[in-house]
C-alpha cells in the first residue's frame, strides 16, 4: 500500500516539475525565436533611418521618436497624478469606506482591457474635446491606462516607509504635508522609481489604445507639436507584420522591430530589479 | 516506548539542542516545561521527523522508538509519522468537513474501506470526547466549530490512524480555560491507550497531567524526573527558579 | 501663508485621489453614450429609403427580410404578405446603367421625377434609394415605413456584417461565440499548466530556482501583446498549421494557445501566492498523519487555497477575453459562426480594432462598435468584482483560522 502511495507521488511530481522546465522552454522559444531572426536585423542604422521601400527595407527612426513620445506625455500626465492619488489614499484617508471605494475603482480601472481604452480616448480626446488623431490623445488615453499601475506601485511604495519614521517626524512639530514632502516621499522613491520604469515597459509594448488616437500608418517625417500624429513601435509592427505593402518581403523589418520591443521590455525589467535590489539593500543597511 | 542518547540539534550554525538524553516509557504523560526558544518544541518534533521539513538542520545522536532508529535510512518517514501522531499548538483543522477531517489519515494511508473508516471515525470522535456534540454535523465544515472543539477535532484526527505515540506541542495555549480543562480531562484518559509527549509553558498544567517532566533551558535538559518531585524538590538551582518565578 | 498653501495642496491631493472614479465614470458615460445610440439609428443605411409601389400591401420590413429581399434569398412579395409577385430589387446604383445622363438632365434634375416613374411602373418594385432623390408625394409611390436597431436584432442576431447594404446587420452572437470559444480554450490549456508550475514553485522548487524563475515568468507577462500575436503569426500558425494538417492556421484554436501562453503568468503568480499562504501548521498537521507531500498538497493544500485559485481562474479569463491585438493577428478573423475549434473566429476586442477605422464616426457601425465595448466594459467588471469578492472569501477564511 505504501510503494502505490510513493509511486503516484513521484509520478505527480515528475510531472510538475516537466511542466516547470515547460513554461520555461515556452519563454526560451518565444525569446529565442525573435532574437535569432531579430538580431541581424537590427543595427545603427535601422535604428537612426526611417522606412523605405513601402516598409519592406529601412529603419524604425520615426516609430522609435513616437514611441519615445508617447511615453514621455502619458508618463508627464499619469505619474504625477497617480503619486498624488496614492498619497491621498494612503496617508489622509485613514481606512475609510472612502479608501475601500477608491481602491476598487483603481482595480476595476486596471481591468479595463485595452481596447476599451482605445474607444474611450477616441470618443473622448479625438472626437469630443477635438484633440484629433494627435501625440495628446495618445498620451492621455495611455497615460488614463497605466494610472492604476501607477498607484498601486507608489501605494506600495508609501507602505514600506516604516510608520516609526511619520510618527518621528510629527513629534518634531513638522506638519503632515511636510512629514510627506521630507521624509516619506524620499525615503519611497526608490519603490515609486521602480513603478515608473515598469509603467514605461508597458506603455511602450500597448498598441490597441493608439490604434485610433494616435497611430499613424506610415509618417516618414518626426512630429512638430503634441497635435501631430507620429508612428509607434507597436503599432508598426502590426502593421507591417499584416497588412503592410508586402508583408512577406517586411518580415526582416518586423522581426527587428519585434526584438527592439522586447529588447526595451526587458531592459525596464533588469533596471527595476536592479533598483529594489540596490536601495532594498541600502534601506537595510540603514 | 522512546529513547534519545546524545542528541545534538543545530540550525545551520545555532546549537539548538545540546547532547540531550531521555527515556520514556510506554503509557505515561511525560510533560517538557522551559522559557520559549529553550528547544523544547524542537526535541518533541524530532519524533515524528518533522524537523525534517525545515532546510538547514542537522542532527547527531540517536532517537530510538520501540528500539529502532527512527533517523534510520531504511525508515519510511510517512509510516513513522503515522505511528508517531501529533497535535498542534493552534486547531488546524483541514478546510473539509468534520468526518472527513477524522477521517483524513485513515485514506491517506489506505487503512481500512468505507466500514471500518466510519467506525473509526466514531470511535475517534468519542475517545476525543466530541462525538456527542458533533455526532448530528458530522457533514458540516470543521471550520463551525469552536476552537476547543476544533482542537479535539484534530485530537481525534491524530487519534484515528491508531498511533503508539501522541505528541502535543502545546495543544491548549490557543484555549480558553474550560476549553483548556476538557483537553486536560482527555489527554488523562487518553494515557491507558497511548504514550503522550506534551510541550507547555503553563507549569500548573504540566504539574496537572504530567507522570514525568523535563525542564529544558538553553536547548539543554536541566532536570528530568517524576512531576512530583520536580515540582516539590527539584534538584537543580535553575529549575527551583524557573518554577518558583512563575508561581510567584 | 504657508497654511494656506498647504490646505491648497492638500485639496488637490484629495481631488485626485478621486481620479480613477472619475476615469471610470467618464469611460462609462462616453462608452454608452455612443453604443447605446445604435438602437435609435434606422434599420437602414442612413440617409436612404425603401420605397415600393403603393398598391403594395406590405409597409415596413425588418432587417432580416430586407438582407434576404437584396441578397435574393426571397423572391415573391407573397412570403412578406404581399401579392404573389416576383420582386424586383432595385438598387439605386444601377440607375445610371438604365438611364442616360442626357435623360437625367443637368445636376440629375430629372432624376427623382424618373425614379418616380420606374417605381410608378413596376408594382413589384422595391428600391434602396438616397433620400434626397425619394420620389415624395408622387401617387404610386410608398416610402416604407423606418424601422429601428432593436436590442433583439443586435443580441440575438447570429450576422454580423457591419457594411452590408442596404441594411447592415449587427448581430453580436458570432462575436460572442468566438471571445468564449478562444478564452474557454485557453484557459482550459492554461488551468492544469498554471496550476502545476505554481505547484512546483510553492512546493517543490528550491530557493535557488525560485529565484530566477520568478523573474522569467514576469518577464513572460512584460512581453507586449502585439509581440505575442506576431509570434503567434510567424511561428505558432504553421505550427498549428502543419501539425493538425489543416488548409489554414488561423483558427480559434491558435488563438487559444497564444492567449493560454499570455495567461500563464497571471494564473501562476495568483495560484502560486495562494498556496504558499496556506497555513504551515495545516501543512504539517497533515504530514504527522503520514500523508506524503503529494497526498497534503492534493487533499490539503490545493482546498484551502481553493479560493485564490479561482480567482486566479477568474483573472485569467478576463486577461484573455479583453485581449485584443495578438488574438486578432492568428484567429484568421471571419465574423461568422464558427462550426469548430479549429474554425477562423473573431472575437469582440478583435473586431473593434479591425473594423473601427474604417467605421465612420457617429454611423451606425461605429456606434455597434462602442456598443461592443460596453459589453466588453460590462465583462470585465463582472470579472473584476467577483474576483475581489473571492479575495475577500478568502481573507474571511484565514482570519477565521
Amino acid at each position: 500500500m505504501n510503494n502505490h502511495k510513493k509511486r503516484s507521488e513521484r509520478i505527480a511530481f515528475m510531472l510538475f516539475r516537466t511542466l516547470g522546465l515547460l513554461v520555461v522552454l515556452i519563454l526560451f522559444w518565444i525569446l529565442g525565436f525573435i532574437v535569432y531572426h531579430g538580431i541581424g536585423a537590427i543595427s545603427w542604422e535601422f535604428l537612426t533611418t526611417g522606412p523605405a521601400d513601402g516598409m519592406t527595407s529601412g529603419g524604425i527612426f520615426p516609430a522609435i521618436v513616437g514611441t519615445l513620445c508617447l511615453v514621455a506625455g502619458s508618463i508627464l500626465f499619469a505619474f504625477p497624478l497617480g503619486v498624488m492619488s496614492a498619497v491621498y489614499t494612503n496617508e489622509y484617508a485613514g481606512n475609510s469606506w472612502v479608501v475601500r471605494f477608491v481602491r476598487v475603482m483603481t482595480n476595476n480601472l486596471s481591468s479595463i482591457p485595452s481596447i476599451v481604452f482605445g474607444l474611450f480616448g477616441m470618443a473622448l480626446f479625438v472626437r469630443a474635446l477635438g484633440f484629433g488623431d494627435s501625440i495628446l490623445a495618445g498620451s492621455l488615453t495611455l497615460g488614463l491606462l497605466v494610472l492604476p499601475l501607477v498607484i498601486r506601485t507608489t501605494e506600495e511604495a508609501l507602505k514600506a516607509v516604516p510608520y516609526s519614521y511619520r510618527t518621528g517626524s510629527l513629534a518634531l512639530g513638522a506638519t503632515k504635508l511636510q512629514t510627506i514632502r521630507r521624509i516619506i516621499l524620499p525615503a519611497a522613491l526608490p519603490n515609486i522609481t521602480t513603478g515608473l520604469i515598469l509603467s514605461i515597459g508597458r506603455i511602450s509594448g500597448e498598441t490597441a489604445p493608439i490604434l485610433f488616437t494616435v497611430a499613424a500608418y506610415f509618417l516618414p517625417k518626426l512630429p512638430n507639436s503634441i497635435f501631430d500624429q507620429v508612428m509607434a513601435l507597436p503599432y508598426h509592427l502590426y502593421v507591417i507584420a499584416t497588412s503592410g505593402t508586402d508583408v512577406e518581403a517586411s518580415r526582416p523589418v518586423a522581426y527587428g522591430t519585434a526584438l527592439t520591443l522586447i529588447l526595451i521590455v526587458l531592459l525596464m525589467n533588469l533596471l527595476a530589479a536592479f533598483l529594489r535590489k540596490y536601495f532594498g539593500k541600502n534601506v537595510k543597511h540603514n | 516506548m522512546i529513547k534519545a542518547k546524545n542528541v545534538n540539534f543545530y540550525y545551520n550554525d545555532f546549537h539548538a539542542l545540546k547532547n540531550i538524553g531521555m527515556e520514556i516509557a510506554a503509557n505515561t504523560i511525560t510533560a517538557f516545561i522551559g522559557p520559549s526558544g529553550c528547544g523544547k518544541s524542537t526535541f518533541l518534533r524530532l519524533f515524528n521527523r518533522m524537523n525534517d521539513l525545515i532546510d538547514g538542520t542537522r542532527l547527531t545522536g540517536t532517537c530510538l522508538l520501540r528500539g529502532k532508529d527512527i533517523y534510520d535510512k531504511s525508515v519510511d518517514i510517512d509510516r513513522l509519522r503515522k505511528n508517531v501522531g501529533m497535535v498542534f499548538q493552534k486547531p488546524n483543522p483541514f478546510p473539509k468537513s468534520i468526518f472527513e477531517n477524522v477521517a483524513y489519515g485513515l485514506r491517506v494511508n489506505n487503512m481500512g474501506d468505507k466500514k471500518y473508516i466510519a467506525q473509526r471515525v466514531e470511535e475517534s470522535l468519542i475517545a476525543s470526547a466530541l462525538w456527542d456534540e458533533v455526532k448530528d454535523k458530522l457533514k458540516k465544515s470543521a471550520f463551525e466549530l469552536s476552537g476547543g472543539q476544533q482542537q479535539r477535532l484534530c485530537i481525534a484526527r491524530a487519534l484515528a490512524v491508531s498511533p503508539d505515540v501522541l505528541l502535543m506541542d502545546e495543544p491548549a495555549s490557543a484555549l480558553d480555560p474550560i476549553s483548556t480543562s476538557k483537553i486536560e480531562e482527555l489527554i488523562h484518559t487518553l494515557k491507558e491507550d497511548y504514550t503522550i509527549v506534551i510541550v507547555t509553558h503553563n507549569m500548573q498544567q504540566a504539574a496537572r497531567i504530567s507522570d514525568k517532566t523535563g525542564f529544558f533551558m538553553l536547548g539543554e535538559l536541566i532536570e528530568f524526573s517524576d512531576t512530583k518531585k520536580m515540582f516539590l524538590n527539584p534538584e537543580k538551582q535553575e529549575t527551583q527558579n524557573y518554577i518558583t518565578g512563575r508561581f510567584g | 501663508m504657508k497654511r494656506f498653501i498647504e490646505r491648497i495642496i492638500e485639496s488637490l491631493l484629495t481631488v485626485s485621489g478621486g481620479i480613477t472614479s472619475v476615469a471610470i465614470l467618464l469611460i462609462i458615460i462616453f462608452l454608452f453614450k455612443e453604443g447605446i445610440g445604435l438602437f435609435g439609428s434606422p434599420t437602414v443605411e442612413k440617409g436612404y429609403s425603401l420605397c415600393v409601389h403603393s398598391t403594395n400591401r406590405v409597409s415596413s420590413l425588418t432587417v432580416k427580410e430586407i438582407k434576404r429581399v437584396f441578397d435574393g434569398e426571397i423572391t415573391s412579395w407573397e412570403t412578406l404578405g404581399g401579392a404573389d409577385e416576383e420582386i424586383m430589387p432595385f438598387r439605386f446604383e444601377t440607375v445610371f446603367s438604365r438611364y442616360s445622363d442626357e435623360e437625367l438632365g443637368e445636376n440629375y434634375r430629372l432624376l427623382t421625377d424618373k425614379l418616380g416613374q420606374l417605381i410608378g411602373d413596376h408594382p413589384n418594385i422595391i428600391a434602396f434609394l438616397p433620400q434626397q432623390f425619394v420620389p415624395v408625394d408622387v401617387p404610386g409611390v410608398k416610402v416604407l415605413a423606418e424601422k429601428h436597431v432593436s436590442v433583439a436584432d443586435f443580441f440575438g442576431g447570429n450576422e454580423w456584417m457591419p457594411t452590408a447594404t442596404p441594411s447592415p446587420l449587427f448581430g453580436v452572437v458570432p462575436l460572442i461565440v468566438g471571445t468564449l470559444i478562444v478564452s474557454i480554450v485557453a484557459i482550459l490549456i492554461a488551468l492544469p499548466l498554471g496550476l502545476g508550475v505554481a505547484i512546483y514553485l510553492s512546493e517543490l522548487a528550491g530557493e535557488r530556482t525560485r529565484k530566477w524563475m520568478k523573474p522569467a515568468i514576469e518577464l513572460l507577462a512584460g512581453i507586449p501583446s502585439v509581440v505575442y500575436g506576431f509570434f503567434g503569426l510567424v511561428a505558432l500558425v504553421p505550427v498549428v498549421q502543419q501539425t493538425l494538417r489543416l488548409p489554414v492556421g488561423e483558427t480559434a484554436f491558435t488563438g487559444s494557445l497564444l492567449l493560454a501562453i499570455m495567461a500563464l503568468p497571471t494564473i501562476i503568480t495568483v495560484a502560486e501566492d495562494a498556496m504558499r499562504n496556506t497555513p504551515r501548521t495545516v501543512r504539517e498537521a497533515s504530514l504527522a498523519l503520514g500523508a506524503t507531500n503529494w497526498q497534503t498538497i492534493y487533499k490539503v493544500v490545493i482546498p484551502y487555497s481553493a479560493s485564490g485559485i479561482s480567482a486566479a481562474v477568474v483573472l485569467g479569463i478576463g486577461r484573455a477575453t479583453g485581449e485584443t491585438m495578438a488574438v486578432l493577428m492568428v484567429t484568421g478573423n471571419a465574423a461568422v459562426m464558427p462550426r469548430s475549434l479549429f474554425d477562423a473566429v473573431r472575437t469582440i476586442p478583435a473586431t473593434i480594432a479591425a473594423e473601427l477605422g474604417e467605421a465612420p464616426a457617429g454611423g451606425a457601425h461605429y456606434q455597434a462598435l462602442f456598443l461592443l465595448g460596453c459589453i466588453l466594459f460590462v465583462i470585465t467588471m463582472i470579472v473584476s468584482v467577483s474576483a475581489e469578492m473571492i479575495a475577500k472569501k478568502q481573507q474571511k477564511q484565514q482570519k477565521g483560522q
